[in-house]
């Protein structure tokens, strides 16, 4: 037989697969255990400093201030994760969020669940758009969304003019909404969190959801595979959308305020909390729990900032250094795991 | 074609898989002239033939990536037409690659039953289900591998077994095995010799593609030689020594070395030292002279191309040197290796050796622009100058020097690639597969210029899985197999029989057993 080229281990212990899955797993808590940590560490940290940063309104305030992102890069982690990305959410929810709020303007009486199917349409035909133009137009997704950002921004504009929604016009149960809460803890976050799992739930669960994560582990073999790739594109760009849309109706009850800038420079942040939620910037891999945790993290550190009164210029830099810092321990567990994996490989061969 | 009913011990049975006299080109080259296959359920059948015998292209038909232009594939008696690889699968025809394509981030099971994963309650993916059959295939190979584990780290010999795994999933009749031994140890191949004995008890027939004779001999009971495009010979091993087998897949007379006398070599201007890069290949010695062309033959896969990319720098090597003229290059340095005088025309002209979207006349002057500027500005006139030059000395045919090089052919975009490596006047010019994809005319001329080259007093390293071509232009031929030198050869003495046998580790002494030709051309 010929020489082997390939170096080569002895042969069995027969169990060594076992180790290998409990080292992949164990991988993957390290992440999204790895942000609760940062939280854990940044609040306790800040709250020795500053021990206001804890008390009941802030933390309030800080989960409700989530909701928003959260919600959004639940759709981004769909894109995502199929190795596409989708710029156009921040645009989406302005335009979602004036049109929505512009309804109630005639009459109070216009009533809050049609104001919300009606950011959820907005922003199902933009998330359509999207969608169209990178499934059947096979045209990169960072330049469709990328177009559609300063198109949706656009026509945004063109109808908002410079006037603004102000927060009078809207009915008081509206501007409730981010207010109610249960046994203290906000209503919307425990519906948003809720959604979320869901969210996960499919990804993990489902055919559907499965195949994107094979799209963008593999984009040539998941072809091969037979999965419909322009279908499977098509939904989680217009999931995208729709979520972005409801997001923009979420945002307006929050603020009370909207003009055309409503949601500008969003589509980073929550690129950024995706990421630093452990989800592959080249698709793959990654789960809607850590994207949520992502959008945690970065909001806690903003409102952190804040109550130290550090400036808020330095929530830019900050994010950013933690993108680094994302990145790299996403970079290293992967080099690591790749190498553990192998010598388990080549052990039990 | 023989007559399978004499198969020993199996019951004569009908085919599951028969391709009849399929062709198939690709612009001018005719890549398939008559791929004529006949499949047995249960047996393991050898598919052997030089590089460019239409082996690969039998497999894509059979594998629904390419349509015959002609000829008709049969499954079960009943003609059927491939569309698509899904459309293979379908019809029970799985192909494992040589390197498989899986999913690195989702788990073995889940790489096995994507797309139709086991579903439970609510259409659920029922995990514990997927584990379970995942687990009792590899049960039934007798293989050990966590269904659980992400692939991402597999060795390349595990991938293989997940992509049998997904074959037997889909319940096929007809696996492929394109050169799977290529890149796995022995103890590997072993494992993977276990599956296909354990496939064929099944009742599944093995298509087993390798250069490997004494594998072949190992595991097949039937054998099909291809020799350009065509079937010369299909029977069962039995009754068959690995000569007989060389001698059909060569079976044609040596081409002639192209006119001119042969100039005696003078100064060596390349030599490399004990050259080894781990697990790539190992000790590799040889000197290029002035006047001289040096053939590095071998199969695919062998580690030629990585020493001539490891000699110009592109990768490094572990241990050795590379000298030129006596000056020694820097490891790791193109740069480095152009200023001695080291050209260097990569495999793959698309991808490595021109850029596709430039004009004809950027990328012959691409090598040379060190000389062309004047003060930090590329003068067009003198870029014009040389491309014009060069486009004439090797009758490049072109519309306009400013056309995209896309725009040309194939030979003559080769041709550019030379014209650009020429235009720097190397002292040592290392070619890899010159000639790969373009037709005979324009090899034709390749062959002079490279001959011509060397008559100019170039040292010519010149890599070639083309046998006729090593043979006819090279002064000593040195065959490499599975990352080591294994002989030279001078040009009088070499045959080949006799680099096809050192290449695929065939005891020479072996090859010339007189034996009746089964080659029915």
């Amino acid at each position: 037989m010929s020489t082997a080229l390939v170096s080569q281990s002895e042969r069995p212990p027969a169990s060594a697969g076992t180790g290998a899955r409990k080292l992949t797993e164990r991988a993957f808590r390290i992440r999204e255990s790895g942000i609760i940590v940062v939280l854990v560490v940044f609040v306790a940290v800040t709250a020795s400093v500053q021990p206001r940063f804890l008390n009941t309104t802030n933390i309030q305030f800080i989960l409700v201030n989530t909701t928003v992102f959260a919600l959004l890069a639940l759709g981004e982690t769909m894109v995502v994760i199929s190795r596409n990305y989708d710029l156009s959410v921040g645009s989406v929810l302005g335009l979602s969020a004036y049109l929505s709020a512009s309804l109630f303007g005639g009459h109070h009486g216009f009533p809050i669940p049609l104001a919300f199917l009606a950011g959820l349409g907005i922003g199902l035909g933009c998330g359509v758009l999207n969608g169209v133009m990178v499934a059947a137009g096979r045209v990169p997704s960072l330049v469709v969304t990328l177009a559609t950002l300063y198109i949706f921004r656009g026509i945004d504009i063109l109808i908002v003019g410079g006037k603004e929604v102000v927060a009078n016009s809207l009915p008081s149960a509206f501007l409730d909404i981010p207010k109610s809460t249960v046994f203290g803890i906000p209503t919307l976050a425990i519906v948003i969190a809720v959604v979320i799992a869901i969210g996960a739930y499919y990804l993990r669960s489902f055919r559907s959801g499965r195949e994107l994560y094979a799209m963008g582990s593999n984009p040539e073999a998941a072809r091969l595979a037979g999965i419909p790739v322009g279908r499977r594109v098509f939904v989680a760009f217009t999931v995208s959308g729709a979520i972005a849309g409801v997001a923009g109706v979420l945002w307006a009850a929050q603020y009370g305020t909207i003009d055309s800038t409503a949601g500008t420079g969003y589509e980073l942040q929550v690129i950024s909390a995706v990421v630093v939620g452990g989800v592959a910037i080249f698709g793959g891999s990654g789960s809607a729990v850590g994207a949520a945790l992502g959008a945690l993290l970065l909001n806690t550190i903003s409102s952190a900032l804040y109550v130290l009164g550090i400036s808020p210029f330095w929530d830019q830099a900050i994010f950013g250094l933690l993108l680094l810092l994302a990145i790299t321990l996403d970079r290293f567990i992967a080099v690591r795991l790749t190498a553990a994996l192998r010598v388990r490989g080549a052990r039990h061969e | 074609m023989s007559d399978p009913a004499d198969q020993t011990g199996d019951p004569p049975e009908a085919p599951v898989l028969v391709l009849r006299h399929a062709a198939k080109s690709f612009g001018a080259v005719q890549a398939l002239v008559d791929g004529s296959i006949e499949l047995y359920p249960g047996e393991a059948h050898a598919l052997v033939g030089e590089n460019g015998a239409g082996k690969s292209t039998l497999v894509k038909i059979l594998a629904g990536v390419y349509q015959p232009d002609a000829g008709a594939l049969l499954a079960d008696g009943q003609e059927i037409t491939l569309h698509s690889p899904a459309a293979a699968l379908a019809a029970g025809i799985a192909v494992i690659y040589q390197e498989p394509a899986l999913f690195p981030d989702l788990s073995v099971a889940e790489n096995m039953f994507i797309g139709r994963q086991p579903l439970g309650s609510g259409r659920r993916i029922d995990r514990r289900a997927m584990r379970a059959e995942t687990a009792a295939i590899f049960a039934r190979l007798g293989v050990q591998l966590d269904p659980a584990r992400i692939a991402r780290g597999l060795s390349i010999a595990d991938q293989q077994v997940v992509e049998i795994g997904k074959a037997i999933s889909l319940e096929a009749r007809v696996i492929v095995m394109d050169e799977p031994t290529a890149a796995l140890s022995a103890a590997e191949v072993d494992r993977l010799f276990d599956v296909v004995r354990t496939l064929r008890a099944a009742g599944t027939a093995v298509l087993f593609i390798s250069h490997r004779l004494e594998e072949v001999f190992a595991l097949c009971q039937r054998v099909t030689v291809m020799r350009d495009g065509r079937q010369v010979l299909s029977r069962e091993l039995e009754g068959l020594v690995a000569g007989d087998l060389v001698r059909a897949m060569v079976g044609r007379e040596l081409a002639e070395r192209p006119p001119g006398e042969q100039v005696a070599p003078g100064e060596p201007l390349l030599t490399v030292d004990r050259l080894t890069r781990e697990g790539v290949f190992t000790d590799i010695s040889f000197t290029v002279r002035a006047g001289e062309i040096v053939a590095l033959a071998g199969l695919v896969g062998s580690g030629r191309s990585e020493v001539a990319r490891a000699i110009f720098g592109i990768d490094r090597y572990d241990a050795g040197a590379v000298t030129v003229r006596g000056q020694r290059l820097r490891r790791g340095s193109p740069t480095g290796a152009m200023a001695a005088g080291v050209g260097f025309v990569p495999e793959d002209r698309r991808q490595q050796g021109l850029v596709m979207d430039m004009s004809v006349q950027q990328n012959v002057a691409l090598a040379s622009l060190g000389r062309l500027q004047h003060a930090g500005f590329i003068r067009a006139s003198a870029e014009r100058a040389l491309a014009t030059d060069w486009a004439s000395r090797l009758a490049i045919r072109y519309g306009r020097l400013k056309d995209p090089v896309s725009m040309l052919s194939g030979g003559n975009q080769q041709k550019v690639v030379l014209a650009k490596w020429l235009g720097r006047k190397p002292a040592v010019l290392i070619v890899d597969e010159p000639t790969r994809g373009i037709d005979v005319a324009t090899k034709a001329e390749v062959h002079h210029l490279l001959v011509q080259l060397a008559r100019n007093g170039v040292g010519v390293l010149m890599i070639s899985s083309e046998l006729p071509e090593v043979l006819r232009i090279s002064d000593r031929i040195l065959v490499m197999r599975e990352g080591r030198l294994m002989t030279e050869l001078a040009h009088a003495e070499a045959s080949e029989e006799e680099i096809l046998s050192a290449a695929t580790g065939q005891a020479t002494a072996g090859v010339p057993t007189p034996g009746q030709d089964k080659g029915e051309r």
